[in-house]
């Protein structure tokens, strides 16, 4: 049945866990969409044929609803309507809650290519990489314009904005290739700004990035090359924690809890932080990079606003390791080496 | 079967004076009218005119996506082939169609008055939207606009294109739709004929009554948002880019809270002309006219609450996402509260199966599927999936094409030979209905389909699994456009050369076919009195009578 209905409304592979839940709920809208437009149809005709007129002067009654058929009109729609709304939007909220579990990837939209990141070592470009049955999470900005990534087989999308993250997760089910698609318009090379996420075994994804990471170090340790003179690669938090010293941000930023002109990194990930206008804020990636590109919209309390706009000197990949960095930054395990897996925490009320 | 017309001619007048067609014929005695119903057929005119120019962008998009690759034009011709065919069919078609052009005619003679509150402004209002329509169409051509009608920020805050002048074009273009809309408001409150209340306005007037709130309330926004995105292009500030310090889903939030009531503005009139059209070809008084009259200003008011459902994607708040997906949810209640009663004002009428009633059956079919498909979009987790694909290109063409143009050609059929005293040839009229019924289901049926299967719209290029679907849309493209021409042929043949209609051909009881076919320069020449609801069908009276007599 599933299959059937699957191929007849020509949706794509099921590969990710939303896949099948959200295509249940799509045959029932449809079927009802269809239900509901064939029988008001049908009454139409029915009427037509039932009520021709007979004679051009024909005179007819006045006839007015009664209140209860008025009142069938507005809530039979109505309950259908609702039942649609609940069900999709408890799905909505499912689709839009990353697990604490999740495995975090950064990826940078840019016209017109996809760039990913993981924390804990390799970059690509326009090929994403993920264990089958591992929840990921992709946290997602833009260099230009807006994009959008979307996953048709996994029925995950979400807009890519620059100046800001934005997030999604799936859990793939299905070893395999799946194209990415940009489906926000972003210029004339919209349509060819296509990559791939490519899904592995758990332990193909294990053996290919203990390659990766043998090939950073074998470069890291062998003879310099030409590649030596670009910045050097290494994973996220010791990227970040280098960008921070060449940045200045330790000049006012401590990472051992002591107060100086700005708020200290230790612990700060998901500290909820009291600003200046009275109203409580948690740090989250949001809030990490709006303080780096804006940071007079949101001033902790006790705080003077006088960090400067970090707006063009970062790039993306940069802020996504600064911010990297802040989250390792914890009292418990201030861990030096590549981040075990995150660290946040989901929607409250879940 | 004559008595209607004698009536008609009784009430116009005996004295046959001209009609308005005939007082005077030099050019300049058109381009100086004050005449609302002469200012109405230069509207026609000019909606028609362009959307055959918009339907012809749309044809070259169908013939170049026959191929997944680069194929006829270039990707960047392709992008601006689109934003043409959208900014010519919604701001110079769309918008304007029905109350510009059939609301102009038809509304003063419904209220029984002599011509709209302010004459003047509403030949103003026409030359602002002449003057932004040709501003709109030099500068797409002449500046290479490539952004899309929506114009999302930063892309048309940076592209190396031209935009600033179509900004302007659509500035202008929305005080052209703000004074039309004043207007029709106004004329509505003040100059109703003696016994017109408000519960026997017909269903026609209160569509556009509702439609011109909105253009009144809303359009001001979408200028205030053209213009900073103009000054950000042309000043460098940095409101909506965020190089700059700015917030590109302002523009969005700002965009949609025009653009969403902006549908409403597009379909409110078309729901109108079924509001009338039903109840003339089935012989039968509205069924639930409050509830139709009423749920217009529902849609009306519902409409300026839901723009955040074009953003569930985004990157809004989950929170944002539910309250905007339940509010929509009750537009689609409205809109069924209005389908269930014109079908039950069929029930136990007098059917006749003309021209527009064809394209009651369409409408109600299109605005059923179209509406349901748009409240599936509005459930927040299948809008994921849908967003940004060609699911919610057939959705919305479904509505604006689908329902918004049959509204338009029932109203162009059935007020045909009020306008121009001449009737339309039925035979024809029944094959081009049928043909642009088909014709629109094989369009966008497929392109359902492949927004199912993740066909993002926009793009030039496509991965070939998508052809055949697209091939199809092509093919029922091709029959919808021979649906147009055929229309288009048999109605300049018949204003040419044409038989004279009678004065009232559909026997029908609108308040507008009081007065004579086409009716005199000033309408009536004594304003007649209101004694019945509109579309009284259980005696042959006539529905208003002179004063005095």
């Amino acid at each position: 049945m599933n299959e059937v209905l699957r191929r007849l409304l020509f949706l794509p592979e099921q590969a990710s866990t939303f896949a099948r839940d959200f295509d249940q709920l799509h045959y029932f809208v449809i079927l009802t969409t269809f239900v509901m437009s064939t029988a008001v149809g049908l009454t139409a005709v029915f009427f037509f044929v039932r009520y021709r007129r007979r004679s051009e002067t024909q005179t007819t009654p006045h006839i007015e609803p009664k209140t209860w058929l008025e009142a069938l009109f507005v809530t039979v729609p109505l309950i259908f309507f609702l039942a649609w709304f609940f069900l999709g939007y408890r799905e909505f909220v499912r689709q839009t809650t990353p697990p604490i579990d999740s495995m975090d990837v950064y990826v940078m939209g840019k016209k017109w290519m996809w760039k990913f990141a993981y924390p804990d070592g390799p970059n690509a470009i326009n090929v994403l990489r993920v264990p089958a049955g591992q929840n990921v999470r992709l946290l997602m900005t833009s260099r230009d314009v807006i994009h959008s990534f979307f996953v048709p087989e996994f029925r995950v999308k979400a807009d890519v904005l620059p100046g800001r993250y934005t997030q999604l997760w799936f859990n793939a089910t299905t070893p395999g290739r799946y194209q990415i698609l940009c489906a926000e318009y972003c210029g004339a090379g919209h349509s060819i700004m296509r990559g791939e996420v490519i899904v592995l075994r758990p332990q193909d994804y294990e053996d290919w990035l203990a390659f990766q990471k043998r090939g950073l170090a074998e470069k890291q340790d062998g003879q310099p090359t030409a590649l030596d003179f670009a910045p050097p690669l290494g994973n996220l938090v010791d990227q970040g924690r280098r960008i921070a010293a060449d940045q200045g941000c330790l000049k006012c930023h401590t990472t051992d809890g002591t107060r100086h002109i700005g708020p200290t990194w230790l612990d700060l990930y998901h500290r909820r932080e009291k600003l200046s206008d009275g109203s409580v804020v948690d740090v989250d990636e949001a809030y990490l990079t709006e303080s780096m590109m804006d940071p007079a919209a949101k001033v902790v309390a006790g705080f003077q606003p006088v960090m400067p706009s970090f707006q063009g000197k970062l790039a993306g990949p940069e802020v996504a390791a600064l911010v990297e960095y802040i989250k390792s930054l914890q009292t418990d395990a201030v861990r030096t080496g590549p981040s075990q897996g995150p660290s946040y925490a989901p929607i409250r009320g879940r | 079967m004559r008595l209607s017309e004698a009536d008609s001619h009784a009430l116009a007048g005996a004295t046959a004076a001209p009609t308005y067609l005939h007082d005077g014929t030099t050019v300049m005695s058109w381009l100086n009218t004050r005449d609302h119903k002469r200012v109405g057929v230069m509207f026609l005119v000019s909606v028609i005119f362009f959307f055959l120019i918009g339907g012809i962008f749309a044809l070259l998009l169908r013939f170049k996506l026959l191929e997944p690759g680069p194929f006829f034009v270039e990707a960047i011709g392709y992008n601006r082939l689109f934003t043409l065919h959208g900014i010519v069919m919604i701001f110079l078609f769309l918008i304007p169609s029905i109350p510009s052009a059939f609301g102009n005619f038809v509304l003063p003679l419904m209220l029984g008055t002599r011509d709209v509150a302010f004459p003047r402004l509403n030949l103003a209002s026409f030359y602002l939207y002449l003057a932004g329509a040709v501003l709109a169409i030099w500068a797409m051509v002449h500046g290479g606009t490539d952004t899309g009608w929506t114009f999302y920020t930063p892309y048309s805050s940076t592209t190396a294109t031209e935009v600033f002048p179509v900004l302007i074009a659509v500035f202008i273009l929305g005080f052209s739709s703000i004074l039309t809309g004043l207007n029709f408001i106004v004329t509505v409150h003040t100059l109703r004929a003696p016994g017109l209340n408000w519960m026997r306005l017909p269903l026609f007037v209160w569509g556009i009554y509702g439609t011109s709130v909105i253009q009144v309330l809303a359009t001001p926004v979408l200028g205030i948002t053209v213009l900073v995105v103009a000054v950000e292009r042309v000043g460098g500030f940095g409101l909506f880019d965020p190089a700059r310090g700015g917030d590109p889903v302002l523009f969005q939030h700002m965009f949609w809270f025009y653009s969403h009531p902006a549908v409403y503005i597009m379909i409110l009139p078309a729901m109108g002309v079924i509001s009338e059209t039903v109840c003339a070809f089935s012989r039968k008084n509205p069924f639930g006219y409050k509830a139709i009259a009423m749920s217009s200003l529902g849609i009306a008011f519902v409409g300026f609450f839901t723009w955040g459902h074009h953003m569930f994607v985004a990157g809004q708040s989950t929170f944002n996402a539910g309250a905007f997906g339940i509010l929509s949810m009750f537009v689609g209640v409205f809109t069924a509260i209005k389908v269930f009663n014109w079908v039950g004002t069929m029930y136990r009428g007098a059917i006749s199966f003309k021209t527009p009633f064809a394209y009651i059956c369409g409408f109600l079919y299109f605005l059923v599927f179209g509406g349901m498909t748009g409240v599936a979009l509005a459930t927040t987790s299948l809008d994921i999936h849908w967003h940004d694909t060609y699911f919610v290109v057939a959705h919305f063409h479904f509505i604006m094409v689908g329902a918004s143009v049959m509204g338009f050609l029932a109203a162009l059929h059935y007020w045909f030979p009020k306008m121009f005293g001449k009737m339309y040839p039925e035979g024809w009229g029944l094959v081009a209905a049928s043909l642009i019924i088909l014709g629109f289901n094989a369009t966008f049926i497929p392109q359902f389909l492949l927004g199912n299967f993740g066909m993002p719209r926009r793009y030039y290029q496509y991965p070939e699994h998508f052809q055949a679907l697209h091939v199809a849309s092509t093919a029922g493209a091709t029959l919808l456009g021979f649906g147009f021409l055929i229309i288009f042929i048999y109605l300049v043949i018949a204003l040419k050369w044409g038989g004279r209609s009678e004065s009232n051909p559909w026997r029908s009881k609108g308040f507008e076919w009081l007065t004579a076919s086409p009716p005199p320069t000033h309408n009536f020449d004594e304003i007649p009195t209101i004694t019945q609801m509109p579309h009284d069908y259980r005696t042959h009276e006539p529905s208003g009578v002179i004063r005095g007599s």
